[in-house]
């Protein structure tokens, strides 16, 4: 309150009135300013305390790195031969690269994303706390979360949930396991290559029988309706039914009373093996090409008819782990990329991108070219931040990888502790991993440093 | 000329209402399916954390048997007992070692890395600028550099496993940030404040404790939220400088991690615990979390 009431009475000496002596000059000037000796008694607690734990353990690192898993037998640089030449620490690496290349991209786009379209909603307070509030959760909660997120069942894992309920939404075939056509010489049909084709090539107006067996009860759909044998008519057409009468009373490839069709089959019409048109079974199992142009062709049911139900994917098997973490990773940092751009924006003068829509530039061109380029700095601060963050990770593999496909997953910051604390007992190796992950961050270190004195002067 | 300007204007725009009617029309369309878009972005980031708190709600048996989202269709399920056996199995004790770790750290970073950043901003020394530039290249050291030559240092000393060895490790790691945060903001204190104290003849740290530090209160708060959470929130360092009986909360659920299947409903409920508090300062202090933020990553 009171530096307000005095702000304007001293203009001169206001603060913002020179920028250009910076006031880190100030103290300069100052000749009633501490002695040294003073400055150093205010430095030297947090002085030993970086020396001590940050500073001296890097020099004791290197030369530990060149010491064998007891610390007696000096290796020289075999710790990091092995590091480029041992199969599972060559995993690790690789996987590391994936992480650096793919996740800064990512979390930078999509924060790029969210800024501008946060820009057109009136809740745009809300929509940013959501996706920020990740920030504030632990590493090791989040993992837990997406534990939880990936379970492969899709009955409990919601990212499984989301995918078989949008499969399921947009492809019409109803799985059939172990159904396959009726056998026998009397049978129009045989199994071919996991499908069912007609024996004889069929031509329209002569309807096609396709008798199914072995249909089991609980993947009969429930609006499955008694099957109707094709009368012929216009164009190609048939019926595709489970031909089993309880009892046993039916006639095997007749379309009995009671019979049901198999709705939801995929059916195809194939000539000189191109698929020239496809139908999909109604409730009674009927099926009828439109538009096919005459002649004979073979009909088919294909493979996908008879696979089980879509379970989603398998996001903690070993081939999906790293993206599947990095998806989690994502899903913590999007936030803050989101709010540093989003201050990024706000920056930017409208003026410059008014005039440019007056002179008839298109939205895109005004983002692709001026906004864009203006944000630069701040993508490129979030860019190398992201690289920085997806070299240490640690805990989001540590927690959502499950032991047995750890090793699929490695990354070095968690080998560094596996080698060293987490049973692996080598601490010459662990710490030549360690001296590798501070050589990864140093341009990083001497680009904030040059940032950091180009800003400051 | 009033003809003129009359028509100019109306002539230059001519193309302009037209487009910009069209424009409205794309705009509500676009508007509409940004909303959309924007709602399914939000939940997304919404259910992962709703679906830890309704496991942690229900029994092992349900999760078992379930997704946690027929709880729409089944709110009756719900129950605290994943909490209450939580509780009976000593985690309280985990949470209260996360408090003691987390609140001494905090309060010594704030107070050393305050004493450092004023000497940088305000005192004069040989060297100065340039042990700045180490402060700022320590800024993003890996903690993993630190893990192996501290461990043997703790052993020397007798505190490996103890609740002060975890302190100072994460006191030392949290101070370049917390340096260069305060200095950068110390440095925007108007020099006519300082002068006039120093005239007075004050003593240097009664000119720190009495005008620097309560105009520095910003900074520190912001800064004093991102070192709780991060220490809160460390799982690392405790792994490697916690015994069990003084490990944090991060530390007692990964220990837990290997039975996930059958111990969900222990571990969702923990995990949930460990973020209450987290959650409960990111919404009170979002500001300062923010202005934390920019200041540090603009480095």
């Amino acid at each position: 309150m009171t530096e307000r009431l005095d702000g304007p009475k001293v203009p001169p000496e206001n603060p913002s009135g020179g920028p250009a002596s910076g006031p880190a000059d100030t103290p300069r000037k100052l000749r009633l300013g501490p002695s040294p000796a003073l400055a150093i008694t205010f430095l030297l607690p947090a002085a030993l305390l970086l020396g001590v734990w940050v500073v001296y353990p890097i020099v004791y690192s290197i030369f530990r790195s060149l010491f064998d898993a007891s610390g007696n037998g000096f290796v020289g640089l075999d710790n990091y031969v092995t590091i480029f030449s041992d199969g599972g620490m060559l995993r690790t690496i690789r996987n590391n690269l994936i992480w650096v290349i793919v996740a800064p991209l990512v979390v930078t786009t999509l924060g790029l994303i969210f800024a501008v379209l946060t820009e057109r909603i009136r809740w745009s307070t809300a929509f940013k706390l959501i996706v920020f509030m990740p920030m504030a959760v632990s590493l090791m909660a989040a993992g837990v979360i997406f534990r939880l997120v990936y379970d492969g069942d899709p009955d409990k894992g919601v990212a499984n949930a989301i995918l078989t309920t949008v499969h399921d939404t947009f492809s019409s075939s109803q799985g059939y396991p172990e159904a396959r056509p009726r056998e026998g010489e009397q049978s129009p049909v045989v199994a071919e290559g996991g499908g069912v084709v007609t024996k004889q090539p069929v031509q329209a107006g002569q309807p096609v029988l396709i008798p199914i067996v072995g249909v089991k009860p609980e993947v009969m759909p429930s609006d499955a309706a008694p099957a109707k044998a094709a009368t012929g008519g216009d164009g190609l057409s048939g019926t595709v039914w489970f031909d089993f009468t309880p009892g046993g009373s039916g006639v095997n490839g007749q379309v009995d009373g009671t019979e049901k069709g198999l709705p939801g089959m995929t059916v195809e019409a194939v000539s000189n093996g191109q698929v020239a048109g496809t139908a999909t079974t109604a409730e009674d199992g009927s099926f009828r090409f439109e538009g096919l142009p005459a002649g004979s062709y073979v009909v088919r049911l294909p493979q996908s008819n008879f696979e089980g139900a879509y379970n989603g994917l398998a996001w903690l098997g070993p081939t999906l782990i790293t993206p599947a973490i990095i998806g989690a990773f994502v899903w913590v940092w999007a936030g803050f990329a989101m709010v540093l751009i989003a201050a990024g924006l706000a920056a930017i003068p409208r003026d410059a991108l008014e005039a440019a829509r007056i002179d008839g530039a298109s939205e895109w061109q005004v983002f692709r070219k001026i906004t864009v380029p203006l944000l630069s700095p701040v993508l490129l601060v979030v860019f190398v931040t992201m690289i920085i963050n997806t070299l240490k990770v640690f805990d989001l593999v540590f927690i959502i990888a499950p032991a047995s496909v750890q090793p699929d997953a490695n990354v070095v910051a968690l080998e560094m502790w596996r080698v060293s604390f987490g049973g692996g007992n080598n601490q010459g190796l662990g710490s030549a991993l360690a001296i590798f992950l501070l050589i990864l961050v140093l341009p990083f270190m001497v680009m904030n440093i040059r940032r950091f004195r180009r800003g400051d002067s | 000329m009033t003809t003129a300007t009359a028509t100019a204007p109306s002539g230059a725009h001519a193309g302009a209402p037209r487009r910009s009617a069209i424009g409205r029309i794309v705009d509500r369309l676009g508007g509409g399916a940004v909303q959309v878009v924007m709602i399914l972005l939000g939940l997304f980031w919404l259910v992962p954390t709703l679906g830890l708190l309704v496991v942690s709600l229900r029994t092992g048996e349900v999760n078992a048997a379930e997704g946690w989202w027929t709880i729409f269709t089944k709110p009756a399920e719900l129950t605290i007992e994943g909490y209450s056996s939580l509780l009976a199995s000593g985690f309280t004790a985990s949470f209260w070692n996360t408090v003691a770790i987390t609140v001494p750290t905090t309060i010594l970073v704030i107070g050393i890395a305050a004493m450092a950043a004023y000497a940088f901003a305000w005192m004069e020394f040989p060297g100065r600028d340039l042990l700045f530039l180490v402060v700022v290249g320590l800024l993003i050291v890996p903690i993993q550099i630190a893990l192996i030559p501290v461990a043997a240092l703790y052993g020397g000393m007798g505190i490996f496993g103890s609740i002060p060895g975890v302190v100072l490790f994460h006191v030392a790691f949290g101070l370049p940030f917390a340096i260069f945060l305060l200095r950068n903001f110390f440095v925007g204190i108007p020099a006519s404040l300082l002068e006039a104290a120093r005239m007075d003849g004050a003593p240097e740290w009664k000119i720190f404790v009495s005008v620097v530090f309560p105009l520095g209160k910003p900074a520190i708060a912001s800064l004093g939220i991102f070192q709780f959470l991060w220490v809160w929130n460390d799982m690392l360092i405790a792994l490697v400088f916690a015994n069990p009986e003084n490990q944090p909360m991060t530390k007692a659920l990964q220990s837990q991690m290997r039975q996930f299947g059958t111990n969900i409903d222990i571990l969702s409920s923990g995990a949930f615990l460990s973020l209450i508090i987290p959650l409960i300062l990111f919404f009170a202090f979002q500001r300062y979390f923010v202005q934390g933020m920019m200041a540090g990553s603009v480095k």
